[in-house]
């Protein structure tokens, strides 16, 4: 296996046009344990981990946060809770103090794994993936991203370079189901985000299809049901049949399998429960924060 | 980075004067091992060593109809491709019954079972010619413990020419315990409810933190020197020598750092293949497995099926009990015949019933073979009749922990095995003091704006803020025995070594005991110092130079290595003081009442009457004591009577848990315990042992299994085998209990095990509570609480 340790993002680019097999490693996180466990034996590795750049992260004009592929998890939870609340939420569930040390989102979009924690919240933020190659650089919408289990949109000769994350315009949450309180992989994860400026509302759905996926039956009902009743501008509080519809409209969206984490029948029963109370809180917390802006 | 360390300084942990049997001193090897630098097993390195790899069966059941190493020993790097043809002895082992296969012979009848061994000068080339090996299987549906009860209609595990267990079929072993009129028509006539119950507990793993490794050197006498993480060096040394085809004294085992146990590391796993390798090659060879072959490395605690049914009085007396308990023993023997003992002598718990009719049943299936673990078939017997005993008060209409002190046992008691408990037995007091401790405050804190994730079910993974919580309190409590049982020989070798160095006396210990975490060499230190009143006491390390310290393992080292420890420095005394009488002329009366007491020898009246440096000189005193318990029976074999057990142990627990009743998720809020231990040696290191039984007992009530489909292991892991975060694990208040048992040393009693009983069925007995759901299956899983 060759070790290969570029100094630059050009020079990393360069490499991986030269090698397309290898396989990029940051943190290492995932890309250790398959290498520990035999699972995989790639003729390259591409430690990205000289590349500064990747570990920084800046605040656009247009308040988007341009987060490097390699800036920790420990990091978002430290310095982006308030500008990125549902993806702080989702880190702060990622493996033990040790793995939020190490592990990234750009790890977790590499290996496109449909339990990665930080995918829903991308999904449900509107994020865009920066993928680039010495053919240039594009931007990857967080929709058009995962293409199937472990798979995602990039060329053999891309690395993911950033992700654009828009600031939180209003409340976000995440929540997942593990068989234990810490350090557990995903049952089944969801994330929501209001979005009061566009009065959208996104989702994320994560571990329970093939890829994580967004909701979208869900979304259009709940936004017809804000935009009907009119809630958006008076502020009152959500019926919870509505909630509930949401939630059962999540847990249609997803198609879970029955594994040794879980059945197919409580993944959609646990999102269906995680929908309607995460919504329930982000809306509870547009209210209060209405009244205390007025 | 400085590379791994063994403990020094082991005598430096002692201050002057203090430290004795009832102090807390430290433990030698705690430091190194919270700060990552205890050397373990799998930190062994030698000279030239080779490194040691294993191909398994990826099926749970496969005729083998060839087996192709050449591709393997062609690869450069390759020194040896071992299969069972290349053993020179014997090509079993066993713990108890010799039936399983070194290396598999024409067949596998497990997931993971070894086939063929290779050494490399590299852990990757060994791995690599692994798989090269080409092995044809003929698959055959895996034999579960449903279908080995009918082997004409599913067939043998072990076929019937090749059987080597006592009984036969797919019987491993079996025992029936007659107590009273068992459960006679006219026993069942006397009771006026009947409650019964059907149970199963699934597959738990030690999940150890040190995976199996070792390091085999061979020696220029042509025997071999192995190192090794182990719980019993002369068993292991025992089960080796035939298949090496060498004698005892060419097998030499030295224990290196273990990195826990739990009754894991009873039975030899890489053991003899490093040895094999080494003394095939000449050169040393090293085996470490890694997290996924762990699971595949040791035996497993049995799964069990339980079938109880309870009969009482209206007023809430027990009439009579009858359990059938099948346990499923997997492809080989390993220690189920005495697990099937302990399940069936024990089966009936911690109280007094006039008749009971018990079946126990171990069954060989091509499931992973199953053996020791922490409470040794009292575990699944435990869960069976707590649950038992809440249901039975439930349709009484009676206070669960007041039905149990009911029926409680008590020193004189009569076990269902016709043992009287001759020692005290405070189940009773137990439950009341478990009782009796404050509870918690009520539910999850509100605090400020938000919630404290960390207090809620699901924990930080943010499924609740305090939606579908409810709360639950459950009680259990249990019976373990104490040191081996059924008329085995358990005794423990100790040696004391007493001399003056640089004009102090120190005191040498050498046993054979492996220290697995459990604090023995912090326990033998404290022993020593107080029988012969010296301050510096050197532990040697454990090996098979002394002889036999039994098992670490069925809550016993204290007691009987503990006690070998206390036999031998009485004996060093006697030789001190006999040196005295004949030195000074001191009468039989002055030396009858003469201790040692801070490297003096003084009387009865604390006046010293020498200094223990003058009377040692420069002649070492050096004793060597082996211990025995009091010997037990074996138990009828039709009707289960017999002085089966040395010594009984009880724990109480309570549980307070808060159950997110939407999503199936459960927080345990607090697991308070009360255990009497006889004596506390070392009263920081049974807290110790209570936290992490009551721990082990929590995992088994809502988190750990082994998932197996079909024979084949689904989670081989730590991300699919979960076991408790310190987020899982609840503060535990103890109460511990010192009611001195007349027959053992100090009157301790064995710690270790009692707790992992009595924690789970308590915890679902919680759960119940807070669901109303009848939770017959542990662990419980969001699915079964979700009715999903």
């Amino acid at each position: 296996m060759e070790f290969l340790r570029p100094a630059t993002w050009e020079e990393a680019l360069a490499v991986k046009a030269q090698h397309p097999s290898a396989v990029p490693i940051a943190g290492g996180t995932d890309v250790m344990v398959e290498l520990n466990f035999d699972r995989r034996r790639p003729d390259a590795l591409v430690d990205l981990n000289r590349i500064r750049e990747l570990h920084e992260w800046r605040i656009e004009d247009d308040d988007t946060v341009r987060l490097g592929a390699s800036v920790p998890y420990a990091r978002i939870i430290e310095a982006l809770h308030d500008r990125l609340p549902g993806l702080s939420l989702g880190a702060r569930t990622v493996g033990s103090p040790q793995i939020r040390n190490r592990g990234s989102v750009g790890g977790n979009l590499g290996g496109a794994s449909p339990a990665g924690d930080a995918h829903p919240p991308l999904l449900a933020s509107g994020a865009t993936v920066e993928a680039a190659s010495v053919r240039g650089t594009r931007l990857i919408p967080i929709d058009d991203f995962y293409l199937g289990v472990k798979r995602n949109a990039l060329e053999p000769d891309e690395l993911i370079r950033a992700v654009h994350i828009p600031s939180a315009t209003g409340p976000q949450q995440f929540a997942k189901i593990g068989t234990r309180n810490a350090m557990v992989i995903a049952v089944c994860s969801f994330a929501v985000a209001l979005h009061p400026h566009t009065r959208d509302v996104r989702t994320g759905i994560g571990s329970a299809a093939p890829t994580p996926r967004r909701a979208r039956e869900a979304e259009e009902f709940i936004r017809a049901e804000l935009d009907e009743s009119g809630l958006w501008t008076s502020g009152g509080e959500l019926p919870r049949a509505a909630a509930r519809r949401f939630g059962e409209l999540v847990a249609g969206a997803a198609a879970p399998i029955d594994d040794v984490r879980g059945s197919a029948a409580y993944r959609r029963h646990a999102l269906a429960v995680l929908a309607r109370r995460t919504l329930l809180w982000t809306w509870n917390d547009h209210r209060a924060t209405g009244r205390a802006a007025a | 980075m400085a590379g791994p360390t063994t403990p020094r300084n082991l005598s430096a942990v002692s201050a002057p004067g203090r430290d004795g049997i009832g102090a807390s001193p430290p433990r030698p090897d705690g430091i190194l091992k919270v700060k990552g630098d205890f050397a373990y097993a799998s930190d062994l390195w030698h000279e030239d060593m080779l490194w040691g790899t294993t191909l398994r069966s990826p099926h749970a059941r496969a005729r083998i109809r060839s087996v192709d190493v050449s591709a393997a020993l062609a690869l450069p790097g390759v020194y040896a491709v071992l299969t069972h043809e290349d053993i020179p002895g014997s090509k079993f082992y066993g713990l108890e019954i010799a039936d399983q296969p070194v290396l598999a012979i024409d067949e596998v009848r497990f997931h993971g079972e070894p086939i063929a061994i290779v050494a490399a000068d590299h852990p990757e080339t060994a791995r690599r010619a692994v798989a090269r090996i080409v092995v044809d299987y003929d698959v055959s549906p895996a034999i579960g413990p449903v279908e080995a009860l009918d082997p004409e209609r599913y067939g043998h595990v072990h076929a019937p020419a090749d059987y080597k267990a006592h009984a036969s079929g797919n019987i491993v072993h079996s025992q029936h315990v007659h107590h009273g009129d068992g459960d006679s028509a006219e026993v069942r006539a006397r009771a006026d409810v009947i409650v019964r119950g059907e149970y199963e507990v699934g597959m738990q793993d030690q999940a150890f933190l040190g995976p199996e490794s070792g390091l085999a050197v061979p020696a220029e006498d042509g025997g071999i020197d192995l190192y090794i993480a182990t719980q019993w060096l002369h068993v292991d040394r025992q089960q080796m020598c035939p298949v090496l085809a060498l004698p005892p004294e060419k097998v030499r085992l030295t224990l290196a750092g273990v990195g826990g146990a739990f009754g894991g590391r009873e039975d030899i796993s890489m053991q003899v293949h490093a040895c094999l390798l080494a003394q095939y090659t000449g050169k040393p060879v090293k085996i470490v497995y890694n997290r996924e072959e762990s699971f595949f490395g040791h035996v497993h605690r049995h799964p069990a099926t339980m079938v109880f049914e309870h009969g009482a009085t209206r007023d809430g007396r027990l009439v009579f009990v009858r359990a059938e308990i099948v346990l499923d023993g997997g492809a080989y023997a390993s220690s189920s015949p005495a697990v099937v003992g302990n399940a069936a002598s024990l089966g009936i718990g911690p109280y007094v019933i006039p008749n009971a009719s018990i079946d126990a049943t171990a069954v060989y299936t091509n499931n992973p073979p199953c053996g020791a673990m922490r409470g040794f078939g009292a575990v699944q017997m435990c869960f069976g009749y707590e649950s038992q005993m809440d249901r039975l008060a439930a349709e009484l209409g009676m206070d669960p922990v007041k039905l149990r002190r009911l029926n409680a046992m008590e020193q004189g008691s009569v076990l269902p095995t016709g043992q009287v408990v001759d020692a005290p037995a405070p189940v009773a007091e137990l439950l009341r003091r478990v009782e009796a401790m404050p509870l918690p405050a009520a539910a999850y804190r509100r605090t400020g704006d938000g919630v404290d994730l960390r207090e809620l079910p699901g924990g930080v993974s943010n499924s609740t803020h305090g939606e579908g919580v409810v709360r639950g309190i459950g009680y259990g409590v249990g019976i373990k025995n104490v040191g081996f049982s059924e008329g085995f020989d358990d005794y423990s070798t100790a040696r004391v070594r007493l001399e003056v160095i640089n004009g102090a006396p120190v005191a040498l210990v050498h046993t054979a005991m492996a220290e697995v975490g459990q604090g023995g060499v912090t326990v033998h230190a404290q022993i020593v110092r107080t029988e012969l009143g010296v301050d510096l006491v050197t532990i040697a390390p454990a090996d098979t130079r002394v002889g036999s310290a039994g098992s670490t393992s069925a809550s016993r080292q204290t007691y009987m290595t503990g006690g070998a420890v206390k036999s031998a420095a009485e004996a060093v005394r006697g030789t001190v003081l006999a040196r005295g009488r004949r030195r000074h002329g001191w009468t039989p009366d002055l030396v009858a009442g003469l201790r040692l007491v801070d490297g003096k020898v003084v009387d009865r009246a604390d006046a010293v009457v020498a200094d223990l440096v003058d009377l040692l000189g420069d002649e070492p005193v050096d004793e060597t004591v082996e211990f025995r318990h009091r010997p037990t029976q074996a138990f009828d074999r039709l009707t289960g009577q017999g002085f089966g057990h040395v010594q009984y142990t009880f724990c109480a627990h309570r549980a307070v848990v808060d159950v997110d009743v939407e999503l199936g998720l459960v927080k345990v809020v607090e697991l308070a315990a009360a255990q009497d231990v006889g004596k506390a040696m070392n009263p920081l290191a049974v807290l110790g042992q209570i936290h992490g039984g009551s721990t082990q007992g929590l995992g088994l009530a809502v988190m750990e299994e082994i998932v197996v489909a079909e024979g084949r292991v689904r989670n081989p892991s730590f991300t699919d085998y979960l076991i408790p975060t310190i987020l899982d694990t609840p503060p535990m208040p103890v109460d511990v209990l010192e009611l001195a048992d007349p027959h053992a040393p100090y009157g301790l009693r064995g710690a270790g095990e009692a707790p992992t009983l009595s924690a789970t069925p308590a915890i679902v007995a919680a759960i119940r509570a807070a669901t109303g759901l009848a939770l017959n299956r542990v662990p419980v899983r969001p699915e079964h609480l979700t009715g999903i």
